[in-house]
C-alpha cells in the first residue's frame, strides 16, 4: 500500500491549503447559498461533513474493487466472481455514475434523518439540502481521492479517503463560518445599493481566498 | 464485439446491482425516519403568501400551516394572506368563517425635522433599536420617532419609506398587509396594527403634562380636553388618559370634528386617503 501521506498532511492539506471552498472553489453555491445566518451555515457545513466522509469512503471502495482492474495490491470483485474486466478497468465508463449514485443515495439518507430529527433546520436549508447531491465538493473530493490522487493506479486507501473526505468537509465548514461571520456584520452596514447582499458577498469571499493563499506550500505539503 | 457486449452486460449488472442495494437500504431507513405529514398541512401551505412574516403568531407559513391543520388555529389569520387566503383555507378544512377585515400600520408621531428638535448628536449604529438605548434617544421627546429608518428596512413587503423631508417613516397603505414586523422592531412602539375601517387616529405617544410637551414638540399631545367636548358622540369616542388623548375605536363615527378641533393638530384622520386610493388605486405611490 502506498502509504506516503499521513493523517497531519491530510488534515492540514483539505483544510487549510486546499480548501474546497477557498483554495479549489467547489461548492460555491451553498457557500453563498446559505452563509446569511451563521446558525444555517452550521447545518449545512455539518450535513455536508457527514456526506462527503461516507461517501469518499465509499466511492474509494467502489474505485478499488469495483473500477480498477486487479492488481496485485487490490481485486476486482467483478473479476473475482467471473465477469469479464476490460484493460483499464471500468474506470472511464461507470466513474461518473458510481459516484454520483453514491452521493444521491446518502444525500437522501440525510435529508430523511433531518427532517425526522431537526424540522427547524431541514426547512431553513430548503433546496440546498438535495443540492448537495450535484454540489461540486463532494464529488470533486471523490475524484481527488481516486482517479486525480497523485497514484491513480492505486487512489488512496479507504481509510485515508474517507480521513480525506472528513477534513475537506471541515475545511468547507470553516469557509462557511467564516463568510457567515462576516456577512451577518455587512448586512448592518451602509453597503452601495448596487452591490448589497450577493455582490459584497462575492467580493469578501474573494478577499478570503487570497488570504487563504498565504497557506500555500504549508511546512512543504503538497495535497 | 462478443466481448464488448459481456463489457456493457457486466456493467449494466454491477450498477443496477449496487442500485437494488441503496434502494433497499433507503427504505429500511425510511421505516425508521417517517414522518407523517397531513395532507391538508400542504394544500394550505401551497395557499399561504409564503412571506414567513409571522403575524399569525406561528414561527413561519409552515408552522401556521399545521396549527391548521391540527386544527390548532383559526383559518383567518394570516393577515398577508388577506380574506382570499382565509377563504381558500376554511375551503380546505371544510369550516366556514365570518368577515375579515384588513389591517393596516399607523405610525403615531408627527414630529418631523420641523416640529422637533435633537438634545444631542447620535453618532453611532444606524439603526433605532441601537439609538433607543442611548437615554431613549437623540430626540428631545423620550416617545418620539427616531426616524432612522429600522421599521422601513424590516418591512418585508416594502411597504415603508422615510420621507427624506420629515424625517418619519411613510407607510404606503397599498403595499402594507398589517403582518406587524414594524411595529415589533420599533423601539418606542410608536407604530401600531390597526383596523382599516377606522381612520381617526391620536398621532402622538407622549404621556407627559402639555407644557413639558410644548418644549419638546410642535404637534404633540398637550392633552387640553378639547377633541373630548367636540365629540359628537354620546360620553366621547376620544379619552384623554395619563396626558394623552386615544380614540375608542368601537365608538368612533369618522366625523372628524375633533381633527378639527385639536389646536395642535396632533389627531390625523386616513379617510381621505384611503377612499382616494379605493377609486384611484395607486394614487399616493412614493
Amino acid at each position: 500500500m502506498t502509504m506516503d501521506v499521513g493523517y497531519a498532511e491530510l488534515a492540514i492539506g483539505s483544510i487549510l491549503i486546499s480548501n474546497l471552498v477557498l483554495a479549489k472553489f467547489l461548492g460555491l453555491c451553498p457557500f453563498f447559498g446559505v452563509s446569511r445566518r451563521t446558525s444555517d451555515a452550521v447545518g449545512m457545513g455539518l450535513a455536508v461533513i457527514f456526506v462527503i466522509s461516507i461517501a469518499s469512503a465509499v466511492t474509494a471502495l467502489i474505485y478499488r474493487h469495483v473500477l480498477l482492474p486487479t492488481t496485485p495490491e487490490h481485486t476486482n470483485v467483478l473479476g473475482a466472481l467471473g465477469l469479464p474486466v476490460p484493460e483499464g478497468g471500468y474506470v472511464l465508463v461507470l466513474k461518473t455514475i458510481s459516484y454520483i449514485l453514491v452521493i444521491a443515495v446518502l444525500v437522501q439518507f440525510v435529508e430523511m434523518v433531518l427532517r425526522k430529527a431537526v424540522p427547524t433546520l431541514y426547512r431553513a436549508l430548503g433546496i440546498y439540502l438535495p443540492l448537495i447531491t450535484t454540489n461540486c465538493a463532494v464529488m470533486g473530493m471523490a475524484l481527488l481521492n481516486t482517479e486525480a490522487w497523485r497514484d491513480p493506479a492505486n487512489g488512496l486507501p479507504v481509510h485515508l479517503a474517507a480521513f480525506n473526505g472528513f477534513c475537506g468537509g471541515v475545511g468547507f465548514l470553516v469557509a462557511m463560518l467564516l463568510m457567515s461571520g462576516i456577512r451577518e456584520r455587512l448586512a448592518e452596514r451602509p453597503v452601495p445599493k448596487p452591490f448589497r447582499d450577493l455582490p459584497i458577498a462575492f467580493i469578501s469571499g474573494g478577499l478570503m481566498a487570497l488570504a487563504f493563499m498565504g497557506f500555500a506550500n504549508l511546512f512543504g505539503i503538497a495535497v | 464485439m462478443d466481448t464488448v457486449l459481456t463489457y456493457i452486460a457486466a456493467a449494466v449488472g454491477v450498477l443496477g446491482t449496487l442500485a437494488v442495494c441503496f434502494g433497499a437500504l433507503l427504505a429500511v431507513a425510511h421505516r425508521f425516519f417517517h414522518v407523517a405529514v397531513d395532507p391538508r398541512q400542504a394544500k394550505i401551505e401551497d395557499v399561504l403568501p409564503g412571506a414567513n412574516c409571522g403575524s399569525c403568531g406561528y414561527g413561519g407559513c409552515a408552522a401556521y400551516a399545521e396549527a391548521v391543520a391540527k386544527g390548532e388555529a383559526a383559518p383567518d389569520r394570516c393577515t398577508p394572506g388577506g380574506p382570499e387566503c382565509a377563504h381558500h383555507i376554511a375551503e380546505i378544512m371544510g369550516i366556514r368563517i365570518s368577515d375579515f377585515v384588513p389591517k393596516v400600520a399607523v405610525v403615531k408621531c408627527q414630529g418631523s425635522c420641523e416640529h422637533t428638535h435633537d438634545r444631542f448628536r447620535y453618532v453611532g449604529e444606524h439603526d433605532c433599536r441601537a439609538a433607543a438605548a442611548t437615554q431613549f434617544g437623540p430626540t428631545a421627546c423620550p416617545y418620539g420617532c427616531l426616524g432612522l429608518g429600522t421599521c422601513v428596512r424590516a418591512c418585508p413587503f416594502d411597504a415603508m419609506v422615510m420621507d427624506p423631508e420629515t424625517g418619519l417613516p411613510r407607510v404606503l397603505e397599498e403595499r402594507c398587509t398589517g403582518c406587524g414586523t414594524c411595529a415589533e422592531v420599533c423601539p418606542k412602539n410608536i407604530i401600531e396594527i390597526l383596523p382599516a375601517d377606522q381612520y381617526v387616529h391620536v398621532l402622538c405617544r407622549n404621556r407627559d403634562r402639555g407644557k413639558v410637551v410644548r418644549q419638546v414638540c410642535e404637534v404633540g399631545c398637550i392633552a387640553c380636553h378639547k377633541c373630548e367636548k367636540v365629540c359628537p358622540v354620546e360620553g366621547s369616542a376620544i379619552h384623554v388618559r395619563d396626558n394623552l388623548a386615544e380614540v375608542d375605536l368601537d365608538a368612533c363615527i369618522h366625523c372628524g370634528k375633533c381633527v378639527r378641533a385639536c389646536p395642535v393638530g396632533c389627531i390625523g384622520n386616513f379617510r381621505t386617503l384611503r377612499e382616494e386610493r379605493k377609486t384611484h388605486p395607486g394614487a399616493d405611490a412614493a
